[in-house]
């Protein structure tokens, strides 16, 4: 039977019915069209659906919607403020931290999770909280340098589109 | 006045990309973000079997499932003639099997659904006859008498073999060997890995039942080439099939071949007169799409004394069920004929073999230029066994053997002609950087306390650029590429290449090698790619082929616009062209440097004011047929430490000196290489696809195809030389695929050498702990 869910989406709260096998992922991408989430296998391996739900990442291919009913999701969609890029999203273009761009999106709610937690990590706890994301163009170093661009932003500055 | 370089940001800028925005935002237009009014979902039916007759296809509760518009068997196809396709190595593979099953994974039916989940619980409705059949995954069992013939489709196909080839001079070869003191054997295997992009490949087939045209969304790195397969085998207009390749998550080769996917969804368009979207799941990936490697080689070199006098390959080649290699048409193992490497061998003779298998069908070149990963790493693990023999350092051997820098242009025993190089000083300068010296003290030290360290060094030579229209076709088609630039009346410009990004930021490089040619600043200058009804013919992006190719194209193209502008300039200063200075973005009078015009006001004239008699517009278009290929070098050094109880091993460092000539943009090139060490040290330690006897496919998800994360992967420490490709306009090589090409070799290698001094000559890739383990407890040193 069909359920009628509520998700607070990027701040704003978004209703549908939606079968109750439909993953959290779809959700995101097919009903709310919101497509910066992405799918890169079946096994909870790759991390490029990793969104934040209430907070924290999760891998948003394994997770059904309906399990997301009451809660409130950030996406990609959900970083930047305006037209001013999140400095997670501005490390990343700094750093070179992105090739093809697809991991980007979950890794930096990954980074952001991380961020959240500890302001200022180092590199072994960086890779640490990235070493459920895959990608397959940077070779990470990169990535690690743009996380830690991001930490040094948001550590000089009152946060930007911070929790 | 002249405007700066880095204000251009022209050649040698770090500037930032330009496609960087929308990925950051989550904006990007990669294929499954593509949603069409009245689209239908396509799910494939796979064999669970490698080897199995279809006695026959039941599809009637599939069909009778709510939301399923149609189900496709091989049948179907074969109706309409499309029940197989040609590949790119000249052979014929299924699009949906008809009469057997090759296979584990391989594409029986198909279902088109108005939803995917609906088509994914449909096709499990689907009910297929089999009669097993014995498989085989072995090669050399395949090529031994009484195999099962896999191919018994083809006429006169009686076993499994597939090609002889000869490369080189046999004579002159097996001579150098008589006259050898010394032979070194090394035989290993490369093994069956795979690119693994992280989008997965799909298309969405949109066949406008009014018009006829036939737009194809589709994940490929070759979308002209594409769409002229497609006209060919399906005798479909050219003109009306128009292939759109969108914001692609990495290619590394698997995007290059055509997939019965797009092929299906692609008749079931055309069938039902609505869009057909086809998006394959991470399995279907790594189970059906293409491969790479899985060479079976023996290489032995011919010493007279601390001289390599020889170099004899003999090579078999596990090509899966059908021979679906992407590599231009004259070869038939691509350019492993590049395996002499970067040392000066008077004499040299490879030949090869090739075998089908009840395996998945491939043999792309996994971020590598046609089979040179596999040469390359063949050469690089036989001079470091030659070394030990010989008792001499690793180091020193290749230093006594390199091609030297006054042999540049340098023919090879198997007739390629390098175009420039200086391998001494990489190899010296990687030295040095990692302190070559101290990691040997180091090692003894540590070898007395009982530790294994060991140093491994890689100085690879790569073959890029394909190619030359004399020598390099696939399917005919001549490996060209091309770039149209179109100058605006205000000075803006829009470049159109034949190559395809995947993420190696073309929309940043090559506006940058306009803002150098031209003086348009690189922000003002669009990138356009993809769209084969809006991009100049080319046969896209892979074998580090955009820069030796398209880049070519686009420094002639925007020459010629600056020829032409300076005719304009010269008209309306009213001097005449030879009185007309140049600097980068403005023509100014000699003498009078105040007295000039600058592209931008050249650009309007060119559209309001220009010359008698000249044809108006500034644009144009060059269709580059490279001179030669270019060849790309370095040295890669690696230390290691090996656990002598688990068998793991863990890099400590990783030095890459790099020489790919001229970089456009630096931070891109080492973007590029850190990929590729990465990807170098995911093959070297543990991606691998296996099978069982039974041909079921081990290394079929994530859980299994193990790929590194940040956790595993070494921190990298790079370093370059320039040496500029004499024949290229910029004198640059490309650089995409030289670190996966010659770090694997330099990982291996540093694992051996821990070893060495025990015996240990080779374990075959990946070196997963299980086999690191029994080495050590062969050579006595498992703790």
């Amino acid at each position: 039977m069909d359920r009628t869910i509520t998700v607070t989406v990027n701040g704003q709260p978004r209703t549908a019915t939606v079968e109750p096998r439909l993953l959290l992922v779809h959700f995101l991408r097919e009903v709310l069209d919101l497509t910066g989430t992405h799918v890169g296998c079946d096994t909870t391996s790759c991390g490029a659906c990793t969104v934040l739900l209430d907070g924290l990442p999760v891998k948003s291919c394994t997770l059904f919607a309906v399990q997301a009913d009451g809660r409130a999701v950030t996406t990609v969609e959900g970083l930047a403020r305006d037209r001013e890029l999140h400095p997670i999203q501005q490390g990343f273009k700094e750093e070179h931290g992105l090739q093809c761009g697809f991991c980007t999106p979950g890794m930096m709610l990954a980074a952001k999770a991380l961020l959240d937690e500890i302001p200022d990590p180092t590199e072994e706890q960086i890779r640490w909280a990235l070493s459920g994301n895959i990608c397959r163009c940077t070779g990470y170093q990169n990535i690690v340098k743009a996380v830690r661009w991001a930490a040094r932003r948001l550590g000089s500055q009152p946060a930007v589109g911070g929790r | 006045m002249a405007t700066k370089m880095e204000d251009l940001g022209g050649i040698g800028t770090r500037i930032h990309r330009k496609e960087d925005d929308r990925f950051l935002r989550g904006r990007g237009r990669y294929l499954d973000d593509i949603k069409l009014p009245g689209m239908l979902h396509l799910e494939l039916l796979r064999s669970p079997h490698a080897h199995a007759r279809i006695r026959s296809i039941d599809t009637s509760r599939a069909r009778a499932l709510p939301g399923v518009v149609a189900v496709i068997t091989g049948q179907d196809l074969a109706a309409h003639k499309l029940a197989w396709m040609p590949t790119l190595s000249g052979d014929t593979q299924a699009v949906l099997a008809t009469d057997k099953v090759r296979f584990q994974g391989q594409e029986v039916a198909a279902v088109v659904a108005t939803s995917p989940y609906i088509a994914k619980d449909a096709v499990q409705f689907i009910e297929v006859d089999y009669e097993v059949l014995p498989a085989v995954v072995d090669p050399r069992r395949a090529l031994e008498p009484g195999a099962p013939v896999i191919r018994d489709d083809k006429p006169g196909q009686t076993t499994n073999h597939i090609y002889h080839w000869e490369a080189g001079d046999r004579e002159a070869t097996d001579r150098a060997f008589r006259e050898a003191d010394r032979v070194v054997t090394l035989e290993t295997h490369y093994p069956r890995c795979h690119p693994a992009p992280l989008e997965c490949c799909g298309c969405i087939a949109d066949v406008n039942p009014a018009t006829g045209k036939a737009t194809i969304h589709m994940t490929t790195q070759a979308p002209h080439a594409v769409r002229t397969v497609f006209a060919l085998v399906t005798g479909y207009p050219e003109h009306q099939i128009r292939i759109v390749s969108p914001d692609i998550g990495g290619g590394f080769g698997n995007k290059v071949p055509v997939y019965p996917g797009y092929v299906v969804a692609t008749a079931a368009s055309l069938l039902l007169g609505r869009p057909v979207k086809w998006v394959e799941d991470r399995t279907g990936n790594l189970i059906s799409t293409g491969y790479a490697r899985d060479f079976h080689m023996r290489g032995e070199l011919a010493l007279q004394g601390d001289r390599i006098v020889g170099l004899r390959v003999k090579v078999l080649g596990d090509h899966g069920a059908f021979y679906a290699d992407a590599q231009p048409t004259k070869f038939k193992i691509g350019l492993f004929h590049i395996v002499s490497g970067s040392y000066d061998i008077p004499a040299a003779f490879c030949e090869a073999d090739g075998a089908y298998t009840n395996k998945a069908p491939g043999g792309v070149a996994y971020r590598c230029s046609f089979r040179v990963t596999e040469a390359s790493f063949l050469i690089e693990r036989l001079v470091q066994t030659a070394a030990y023999e010989l008792g001499l350092d690793p180091a020193e051997f290749r230093r006594r053997n390199f091609i030297r820098a006054d042999q540049f242009p340098y023919r090879s025993a198997f007739g390629w002609v390098y175009d420039s190089g200086d391998y001494h000083r990489a190899l010296d300068l990687a030295l040095e950087k990692l302190d070559y010296a101290r990691w040997r003290r180091e090692q003894a030290e540590a070898r007395r306390q009982g530790r294994l360290l060991g140093i491994g060094l890689a100085s690879f030579t790569e073959i890029v650029g394909a190619g030359p229209s004399h020598t390099f076709d696939i399917l005919g088609l001549k490996m060209f590429d091309s770039a149209e630039l179109r100058v605006h009346p205000t000075g803006k410009a829009v470049l159109k290449l034949g190559t395809r990004t995947q993420g190696q930021g073309h929309e940043t490089t090559f506006a940058q090698i306009v803002a150098s040619e031209l003086g348009i600043p690189a922000r003002d200058v669009e990138v356009q790619e993809g769209d084969t009804d809006h991009t100049p013919y080319g046969l896209g992006t892979y074998a580090s082929r955009s820069t030796p190719t398209s880049g070519a194209a686009t420094a002639v193209v925007a020459r010629r616009l600056r020829d032409k502008a300076r005719r304009i300039a010269a008209h309306l200063l009213e001097v005449s062209e030879q009185d007309l200075e140049w600097e980068p973005g403005r023509f100014y009078v000699r003498g009078a440097p105040s007295r000039g015009k600058t592209i931008q006001e050249v650009a309007l004239a060119a559209y309001t004011n220009f010359p008698a008699g000249m044809e108006p517009g500034l644009e144009d278009v060059c269709y580059y047929d490279p001179p030669n290929m270019t060849f790309p070098f370095g040295t890669y050094a690696v230390v290691v430490e090996v656990d002598r109880g688990t068998g793991q091993w863990k890099p400590l460092r990783v030095v890459a000196v790099d020489d790919c000539g001229v970089r456009i943009n630096p931070t891109i090139v080492e973007g590029q290489i850190m990929g590729g060490l990465c990807e170098g040290y995911g093959i070297a330690a543990m991606e691998l696809i296996t099978f069982d006897e039974a041909g079921n496919c081990i290394g079929a998800n994530f859980t299994d195809y193990l790929l590194p994360t940040a956790w595993e992967t070494p921190r990298f420490e790079l370093y370059e030389t320039v040496t500029p490709s004499p024949h290229h306009p910029l004198g640059a090589k490309g650089v995409g695929e030289s670190a996966t090409v010659g770090s694997p070799a330099a990982y291996v290698n540093a694992v051996i050498d821990a070893l060495a001094h025990a015996g240990i000559r080779n374990i075959d890739m990946p070196l997963t702990p299980d086999r690191v383990r029994a080495a050590l407890e062969q050579a006595g040193l498992a703790e």
